[in-house]
């Protein structure tokens, strides 16, 4: 078991006071969108499948290839919102989230070049800057990362090149999975990924034993892995 | 101490130990404080297995992120993007430590000299093995700190380097809070597993345990600990008044 003291420590509470205790951020990012109808957010939920996937990514090269702002201006529609849904459920306020969202999006602009469709979807890649960009603003810390032409690194058996091959597919499979995965395990995914807290705190303010929260996280994985065709 | 050298084979073993799931999708998230982080990041640039792993954590990350619900965002926010887009970039505020003397030696390295010192650690450090200053805690144990984290440094978590000469036992110890251990040379024995470079151990407050270093080659690790060690049995009880561990 892992404890508090190697998480984050919760400084970016001090940076946002305005932000509520976690269960209540979550609770107004729902509360936010009651008012939406079922088939509006049953939509949204099925709205990236590989034909969608394809075309964020073909609007990606086209930004790093041809410095294109109309496929720039369709990458701000798609992501924009959804990451300022990500960093409010981070307990950003939306103003602050604004901003952050100004950031990653003009680091999208900038990086495009980088941006390689065989090695990861659009939203993956977009996904590693928006979670870079709020280490860095929200906690106030580096990211170590590996250095792929570090003489150290141990190079991977497996060609790259076959792991790419079914990239489209296998994003388009994560997303039925995921949507498929019993609710409380979905639940506990995203709360894995959107706050900032260790399982042990999740477990209390949830009032469920820790290995309870254990248990679902890894039986979570277990399922999109299996979905994903492996293990 | 003797020398170190490392074993024709030591850059291509697999690891058996690895980080466990609520590491690696603490690190994917971003969730992961820094010297933790610098642990993972480590044993990744070791274990082709986990940066896989990590990739595919990833991408649940971009899944999860394209399944949020939109939420509205700021009338001008568009205008105010693309009145930015032809600015320069600045220079990356914080960069990450890069050690770039060390990292063109490394470059022209033969494989037998490859620096011991994975990415991101070895800038961290300032370079390999020979940049760091060993302080000696006891017989047959030396550390040396390896600074992390923000300048403000509230985490409290210590991240250091500890070489243990081979054959050693370290003291048997309890944590308060836990402990990453990743084996960057040598081996140990913990109870009843082994520990190889590039193998990752991860050990809480309930294990009360004495890792044994294998003979012959010094071990070195890289260790993140959130809480000082307590030294327990009769030799930690000795020593405990003397040496703030
Ligand atoms: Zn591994």
């Amino acid at each position: 078991m892992v404890e508090i003291g190697l998480y984050s420590p919760a400084s970016f509470g001090r940076v946002f006071r305005k932000a509520q205790s976690a269960l209540q951020r979550s609770n107004g990012v729902e509360r936010g969108h009651a008012d939406r109808t079922a088939t509006e957010r049953t939509m949204d939920r099925h709205i990236v499948d590989s034909a969608e996937t394809e075309r964020l990514n073909a609007l990606l090269v086209r930004v790093g290839r041809e410095r294109d702002r109309e496929a720039f201006i369709a990458l701000f529609h798609h992501f924009a919102p959804r990451l300022k849904s990500y960093l409010q459920r981070l307990g950003v306020d939306a103003g602050g989230a604004d901003e952050i969202v100004q950031d990653v999006m003009v680091s999208v602009w900038r990086r495009a070049d980088s941006y390689d469709p065989a090695l990861s979807a659009a939203g993956t890649w977009v996904f590693t800057i928006a979670r870079n960009r709020r280490i860095d603003v929200l906690r106030r810390e580096r990211r170590p990362e590996i250095d792929p032409d570090d003489p150290a690194l141990v190079p991977d058996p497996v060609d790259p090149a076959d792991r790419a091959v079914e990239l489209e597919q296998d994003t388009e499979r994560l997303h039925r999975a995921i949507r498929t995965l019993p609710p409380e395990q979905a639940e506990l995914l995203r709360m894995a990924y959107f706050e900032d807290k260790p399982h042990s705190v999740i477990a209390a303010e949830r009032n469920l034993p820790l290995g309870t929260v254990k248990s679902r996280l890894r039986l979570a994985l277990a399922r999109l892995r299996k979905a994903m065709g492996e293990e | 101490m003797t020398p170190l050298s490392m074993p024709e084979t030591a850059g291509h073993q697999a690891p058996v130990h690895h980080p466990g799931d609520e590491l690696l999708v603490a690190y994917a998230s971003g969730n992961l404080a820094e010297a933790a982080s610098l642990a993972v990041a480590t044993h990744l640039a070791l274990c082709p297995r986990c940066r896989h792993e990590v990739n595919r954590l990833e991408a649940l990350g971009g899944a999860l992120l394209d399944q949020m619900p939109a939420a509205p965002v700021g009338d001008d926010l568009l205008a105010r993007i693309m009145g930015q887009l032809d600015a320069p970039a600045p220079v990356t505020p914080r960069p990450l430590p890069a050690n770039t003397d060390a990292r063109t030696d490394a470059r022209r390295a033969k494989p037998a000299e490859r620096p011991l010192l994975p990415q991101p650690l070895r800038g961290y450090v300032g370079g390999d093995l020979s940049a760091l200053s060993w302080r000696r805690v006891m017989r047959g144990v030396e550390e040396a700190e390896v600074k992390c984290g923000p300048a403000d440094g509230e985490s409290g978590a210590k991240v250091r380097l500890l070489r243990i000469k081979g054959g050693m036992a370290m003291p048997q110890h309890t944590h308060g809070g836990s402990e990453l251990t990743l084996v960057l040379a040598g081996g140990f024995t913990d109870a009843t597993d082994h520990y190889l470079r590039g193998d990752f151990a991860e050990t809480d407050n309930s294990v009360d345990h004495q890792p044994v270093a294998d003979a012959g080659e010094d071990c070195i690790c890289l260790t993140v600990t959130d809480a000082p060690l307590r030294l327990t049995g009769t030799l930690g009880r000795l020593l405990n008044p003397f040496i703030k561990f």
